[in-house]
């Protein structure tokens, strides 16, 4: 029954996500328009010369020489059949390159999120616990630091300390190179080079979470309830205290939610600074090679991976807080 | 307001904060004083640790450090400030409108916040400078469009209670414009909330700035703190400092306006000091 309901929301949030997406590849159109030069002079550039009768030809062959409405709808066209348009730096469709560099970026994005959740809603509920004690002073003040730090310096300051001078941790990259490790060993590997990325990202979203969790655990316990349980004559049971943390952690989550798609920008110059293979650092080569279309692409994938995340969220949160009416 | 200066001096952290923004500031105002000259200039041999001729130390062509830095901390608060201007002013327009006016308005207009909010804020920001090419202004235009929509939505909700507040009744019902209405008797009342949120603003703008450029996203002419550590950046292993002295200056800057930003917030919004 509530399962069935949660079906039916979740398809009816899909549904209201498509004038979403719709507006999004229009975004892009406006973008490409306004950027210096068309396809075809970039065409024309990477072969090298071209006469005005063969731009001429290649306008006509891309539809450039029709009136800008109908170029807008034959690249929405395009782009809800997933072809995002190709790469000619890479000499590969645009979608192919995107696919190939999604896993990197995702396990990156999932294990920070659970890294800053995880540890997020225990430091922030001990900080309330501790309130005004030097333990949450403490906390406090690092995640005032963590909070004020860009996360791109971190990385780097990072890799000085654990990578240059003690030798601890890769500098760069996923896996190590012409080693070429099968299974367990490949999998240790790249847990290996996934720790410097992941706690440079982690620390400014732990800082985040752990405020939250702290300003939100000190309202739970200004409840009644709580505040009932408390004057029992067993004290605090332990059951008020799940009740507590059952409800605290959800403003965590919806930010958490909330949070992905500066996540996914995050990712960038992270990805950049440890040259790990995702979306990140394809969009920052992209901006180097001047390769727009894949710079549009990788945007909308992003785009598209965070509604689908927020529809995950909202969903996951209805089943966990039962009060929510699903309308 | 005599009280609201005295909760923000007994904020301790918020003292500190004031402090050191007030040197970040100073520190900007005097760079052409203390370096006069282009702080691209070359002054001596690269690859100089700090505390020898130069007080940080220069950078792989030998131009001097601290000028840069002094320098840098001029482009960031510049564009932190404008750029926070600007999507106040754009979220302040929006979220009073749906706040005020409410219905269809609120809803169209909010469904286009929502829409900005679905974003990934930094990459739409890497992309309209890539398009727009990379100079000051389309880093500050980049800036205010990424972050107007929590102002928005901050707004939306203050103009909303407020709308249903007897002294805007009283004022609907002496038949007063809308517009005079809003200027007049909401927008002041809800001006504490928008300075807090405005001053928190100027330091995810100053992150992102630094981000930007840090990406090769800045203006050529302008020494920006993101620049010198992403050109820094590949001398990492023989010349540390080089990028260790502006990410210090980023994050003691930040610090400071998050800090004044909370002391702000418990000194202008004492209802809210419970959390």
């Amino acid at each position: 029954m509530a399962l069935t309901k949660s079906l039916t929301y979740a398809l009816r949030r899909l549904s209201q996500a498509v004038p979403t997406v719709l507006v999004i590849i229009a975004l892009n159109f406006l973008l490409l328009q306004l950027a210096p030069g068309d396809a075809a002079d970039v065409l024309a550039g990477e072969a090298g010369s071209a006469t005005p009768e063969f731009m001429a030809q290649l306008r006509s062959t891309f539809g450039l020489d029709q009136p800008i409405a109908l170029q807008l709808l034959l690249y929405m066209k395009q782009i809800v059949t997933f072809d995002l348009g190709y790469s000619f730096r890479h000499g590969m469709p645009v979608a192919d390159l995107i696919v190939a560099r999604l896993w990197p970026t995702l396990l990156l994005m999932i294990t920070v999120l659970a890294l800053s959740v995880g540890m997020g809603v225990l430091l922030g509920s001990f900080a309330a616990r501790k309130l005004n004690r030097w333990q949450d002073n403490l906390i406090s003040m690092l995640t005032v630091l963590a909070y004020a730090t860009p996360v791109f310096w971190a990385g780097l300051m990072l890799i000085v300390l654990f990578s240059i001078k003690l030798g601890w941790f890769p500098t760069s990259g996923m896996q190590q190179v012409a080693a070429f490790h099968e299974g367990a060993a490949k999998v240790r590997d790249i847990a290996h080079h996934l720790v410097l990325p992941a706690v440079t990202l982690t620390m400014f979203y732990l800082a985040l979470y752990t405020r939250l969790m702290r300003a939100s655990v000190l309202e739970q316990f200004s409840m009644d309830y709580v505040v009932t349980a408390r004057d029992l004559p067993l004290g605090e049971p332990l059951g008020a205290r799940r009740h507590v943390l059952r409800n605290a952690v959800l403003p965590v989550l919806t930010m958490a939610g909330v949070q992905v798609g500066a996540l996914l920008g995050g990712s960038v110059v992270v990805e950049t600074v440890f040259a790990w293979p995702g979306l990140g650092l394809l969009a920052y080569e992209s901006l180097f090679a001047r390769d727009l279309n894949l710079l549009l692409g990788i945007f909308f994938v992003s785009t598209c991976l965070v509604i689908v995340v927020n529809l995950l969220v909202d969903v996951g949160y209805s089943l966990l807080d039962p009060r929510i009416d699903l309308r | 307001m005599k009280s609201g200066v005295l909760r923000f001096i007994r904020h301790k952290p918020a003292v500190c904060g004031l402090v050191l923004l007030l040197a970040v500031l100073l520190a900007s105002a005097l760079a052409g004083v203390v370096y006069p000259g282009d702080p691209f200039r070359i002054v001596g041999k690269p690859f100089q640790p700090p505390l020898g001729e130069y007080l940080l130390g220069t950078d792989m062509l030998g131009r001097d450090l601290a000028a840069g830095v002094l320098y840098g901390a001029r482009t960031t608060l510049l564009v932190g400030v404008v750029a926070t201007v600007i999507a106040t002013a754009v979220g302040v327009t929006i979220g009073g409108l749906a706040g005020y006016f409410g219905g269809r308005l609120d809803n169209l207009l909010m469904r286009f916040t929502e829409l900005f909010q679905t974003i990934p804020f930094f990459l739409f920001a890497i992309l309209l400078v890539a398009v727009l090419g990379a100079s000051i202004g389309s880093v500050i235009f980049a800036i205010s469009v990424v972050s107007w929509p929590p102002m928005a939505r901050l707004v939306r909700g203050e103009f909303m209670t407020m709308r249903n507040r007897e002294f805007v009744q009283a004022c609907v019902s002496m038949g007063m414009g809308h517009t005079r209405i809003i200027l007049h008797h909401i927008l002041p009342n809800t001006l504490s909330s928008i300075i807090v949120t405005g001053s928190l603003m100027v330091a995810t703008a100053i992150l992102i700035e630094s981000g930007l450029s840090f990406l090769g996203l800045s203006d050529a002419n302008t020494m920006s703190w993101g620049y010198i550590i992403g050109a820094g950046r590949t001398v990492l292993r023989t010349a540390w400092w080089i990028c260790a002295a502006p990410g210090v200056a980023i994050l003691l800057t930040v610090m400071a306006i998050n800090l004044v930003g909370d002391g702000l917030n418990d000194a202008l919004n004492p209802r809210l000091r419970s959390l």
